[in-house]
């Protein structure tokens, strides 16, 4: 890792929302560094601030959004300075490429889905309108389309939710992109496509070499495609570190919580393990760890004082003051121990009895 | 209640199988297609299948397979070409009289698969979730109303100062459980979820399924449960039906499915599914299904029951195949259309598709461990010899 250069290097980002004369805090105060050719996953809770987060670096933060401290670092620029539109349009959708959750927030539905995909080749590449569709075809079939010629003409809605997915990542691939961030990108599709295209974002990334940025709910993903993972809540990376570290050796309680979650680790007709209670409203200041009022294992200075970023190891950070010299010794919770042969088990038991090999 | 005339179209109970099992939901032998004349696409072809009262049923299967068409043909969106849809025995597909139609509306609610298309965005989320209230006038007074809806929005795990917000204003995960809350208050009988879970991260998925599984308890909930992350599908489900282009290919009680997968299709997808261990995870063969292995220009396929209820689909030779092994415990031999693909050799026939291969590679492991200084070469020796000797 240490001989790879930063590609993209965040500060101390903070970002809020005006909503009805109101104000929200989305993203309070992340550091990351983005390495070349690596790819970091980015978990947490429904609303702890992952979309908005890669929203401020590929320009599509929306109106009522702004930047209100941090930087961030690109190929010399400080992306927070970016004032004009113009500028965002030599950046986003060429070097930093966005696969969406949603595919159709970035199909339009009354385009066919091979002008979308040439317009995007013709807009960045320089090749004649022929050459364009030539390629466009060549990518709707390395995304796994099939018939692609017949379907060339065909419209977003003709198409099932996870072969406009497909289309999604063909365009964003397509311009051959620094930083391609994936937010959800194979959530709607089944677990054969998932596995290719996962496969196939790491090919083409070997091939281009950029870096990713994947934000998932699935740990299994996570464990498929990340070097690195960042874990946010409220708007806050709380813990970092690489892969087995995170999966292995977690440290802040979030993380404990997260994994606990696994319906992998569940016992069938149980029911399965959440958090109890709801994020923090983002609306008002929060003191403290903003973890602290569903963290079983929350110490009283919690409540009071915002733990700092501890370091671990080189490359493993958690933000919780259980890693305070004087804060008692806790050892994650039972379920998450030894994970890894749990999961071997896991696998191999099957109506509470362990199958014969 | 300001409720409505009680017409008796539906029964209060559906017809009961052989097993004493009440069917609420029945596809007989359903085609579906788009389009007219010769462009049309048949894209679900001769599903039949029975949904029993209070169980949790799950589709699985690659995109574009037809779950979504089955569940919007369900709740009478997309018309059946061919067979019939019954609820508690009455059918509900085709040319219905008003009043039936009125009842499946109420009692069948689907939970969409695309959040930001389905809720509508210029209404407030208060407005979602009360407009079926409304439709169906399901509350006394404007007072239990908003104690209805606030419940709702509170068990789904969001909070009453949403309501006056708008469904931009949420992120996805957030806009599901809205879609969710809007079903569930109508206190259906049958729910059709799409996908309800897939936008969710791990820990708020776990509190809707857990409520999903609250909501089946307190009131005998049916589910109809689309989803292609078979881990969960494997923890919630009773029973799952297997759909590969449009053609159910496998269904099973859960467990017996994941334990005896007789079909390739559905031996492939359990292969798919990630782990989430990186170590595992990384190791993990991958089996590709390729529907070239079958050969049905003679011996036309069908979807029979191989013993159990564990239903596949397959032509006369290949049931009876499935029909003994499956007594024997055993599962078929790999096959894949070049059978001298050295990667499918490492997979011994007689085990079920990750548990075996898991062991296989657990033994390789300590193999590799005692071969030690020996190294990876020698440990893959061994396990050829080893193959051998089997
Ligand atoms: N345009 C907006 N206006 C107001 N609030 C917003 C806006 N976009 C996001 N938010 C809020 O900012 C917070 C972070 O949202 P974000 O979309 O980043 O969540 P997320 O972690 O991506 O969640 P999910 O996993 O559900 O997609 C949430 O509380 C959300 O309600
Ligand atoms: N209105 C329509 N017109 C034409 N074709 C359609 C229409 N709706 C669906 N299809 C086609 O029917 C097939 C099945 O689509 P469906 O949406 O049911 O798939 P699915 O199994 O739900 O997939 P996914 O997992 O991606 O949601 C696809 O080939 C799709 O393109
Ligand atoms: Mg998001
Ligand atoms: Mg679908």
């Amino acid at each position: 890792m240490e001989d790879r250069n930063v590609i993209l290097s965040v500060k101390d980002l903070y970002v809020k929302f005006r909503v009805r004369g109101r104000e929200l805090t989305a993203i309070r105060g992340i550091s990351l560094d983005l390495y070349e050719h690596e790819s970091v996953a980015i978990v947490g809770e429904s609303g702890s601030g992952k979309s908005v987060f890669t929203k401020t670096f590929a320009g599509m933060l929306e109106r009522n959004g702004y930047l209100a401290g941090g930087s961030i670092e690109f190929e010399g620029k400080d992306l927070t300075k970016i004032r004009r539109a113009k500028e965002w349009s030599q950046i986003r959708g060429s070097k930093i490429a966005t696969v969406f959750q949603d595919p159709m927030t970035s199909l339009n539905p009354i385009l066919t889905i091979g002008k979308q995909i040439t317009s995007v080749i013709l807009r960045h590449q320089n090749c004649s309108e022929g050459e364009a569709r030539v390629r466009a075809l060549a990518m709707m079939k390395k995304v796994g389309i099939p018939h692609a010629e017949a379907r060339f003409d065909d419209y977003p809605f003709q198409y099932s939710g996870g072969m406009r997915q497909r289309i999604v990542i063909a365009i964003a691939l397509s311009c051959q992109p620094k930083i391609l961030i994936c937010d959800e990108p194979t959530t709607a599709l089944d677990v054969t496509i998932q596995a290719q295209i996962l496969k196939l974002i790491k090919d083409l990334q070997k091939e281009f070499g950029y870096s990713i940025v994947f934000i998932t709910h699935d740990l299994g993903v996570v464990a498929n495609i990340a070097d690195r993972v960042a874990v946010l809540y409220a708007g806050q990376i709380v813990e970092l570190g690489t892969t087995e570290e995170l999966f292995y050796d977690p440290r802040h309680p979030y993380t404990w919580a997260l994994l606990s979650s696994l319906p992998q680790l569940a016992q069938r007709n149980a029911k399965l393990y959440s958090i109890a209670g709801t994020p923090p409203s983002l609306y008002s200041e929060i003191t403290g760890d903003a973890f602290a009022p569903r963290n079983p294992y929350a110490l009283k200075i919690d409540t009071l004082k915002e733990p700092p970023m501890f370091q671990i190891t080189p490359t493993h950070f958690a933000r919780t003051w259980l890693l305070d010299p004087r804060a008692p010794r806790v050892e994650k919770p039972e379920g998450i121990q030894n994970i890894h042969e749990k999961m071997m088990n896991s696998l191999h038991v099957s109506g509470g009895q362990v199958r014969e090999n | 209640m300001k409720t409505e005339k009680k017409t008796s179209v539906l029964p209060e109970r559906g017809p009961v199988d052989e097993k004493g099992r009440e069917i609420l939901l029945s596809l007989k032998n359903v085609d579906i297609r788009f389009g007219k004349g010769n462009s049309s696409a048949k894209v679900v072809k001769n599903v039949s299948f029975d949904i029993y009262r209070g169980e949790t049923f799950s589709l699985v299967g690659e995109s574009g397979s037809g779950k979504t068409t089955i569940g919007r043909a369900i709740i009478r969106v997309n018309p059946c070409s061919a067979g019939e849809i019954q609820y508690k025995g009455v059918r509900i597909s085709g040319k219905i009289n008003q009043a039936l139609e009125r009842q499946v509306i109420r009692n069948i609610q689907m939970v969409f698969q695309d959040p930001s298309a389905s809720l509508n965005e210029r209404a407030t989320v208060d407005y979602i979730v009360s407009e079926g209230l409304h439709n169906f006038h399901l509350y006394k007074d404007e007072a239990d109303r908003v104690r209805k809806v606030e419940h709702i929005i509170e068990e789904v795990g969001l909070l009453p100062e949403h309501l006056t917000r708008y469904p931009h204003e949420f992120s996805g995960g957030q806009r599901q459980r809205i879609g969710l809350a809007r079903a569930m208050v109508m206190e259906p009988e049958l729910v059709i979820a799409d996908e309800p879970i897939s936008a969710l991260d791990v820990s708020i998925r776990a509190q809707v399924l857990n409520l999903m599984k609250k909501f089946q308890q307190e009131r005998g909930l049916t589910y109809l449960f689309i989803a292609h992350d078979l881990s969960i599908v494997r923890f919630i489900s009773d029973r799952i039906g297997v759909i590969y282009k449009g053609n159910i290919v496998e269904i099973a009680e859960a467990e017996e499915l994941f334990d005896f997968p007789m079909h390739p299709y559905t031996r492939s997808l359990i292969s798919a599914v990630p782990i989430p261990d990186p170590v595992l995870e990384r190791d993990k063969v991958l089996l590709t299904y390729d529907p070239a292995i079958h050969d049905y220009t003679a011996d036309q396929p069908r979807l029979e029951d191989i013993g159990g209820g564990h239903f596949v689909f397959g032509n006369e030779q290949e049931l009876a195949q499935y029909r003994t092994l499956r007594a024997k415990g055993e599962l078929p031999q790999w096959r894949s259309a070049e059978s001298a693909d050295a990667e499918n050799e490492e997979i011994p026939a007689k085990r079920t598709g990750r548990p075996g291969r898991r062991g296989w590679r657990m033994l390789r492991r300590a193999l590799l461990a005692l071969a030690g200084i020996l190294g990876v070469c020698v440990g893959l020796f061994l396990i050829f010899l080893l193959l051998a000797v089997i």
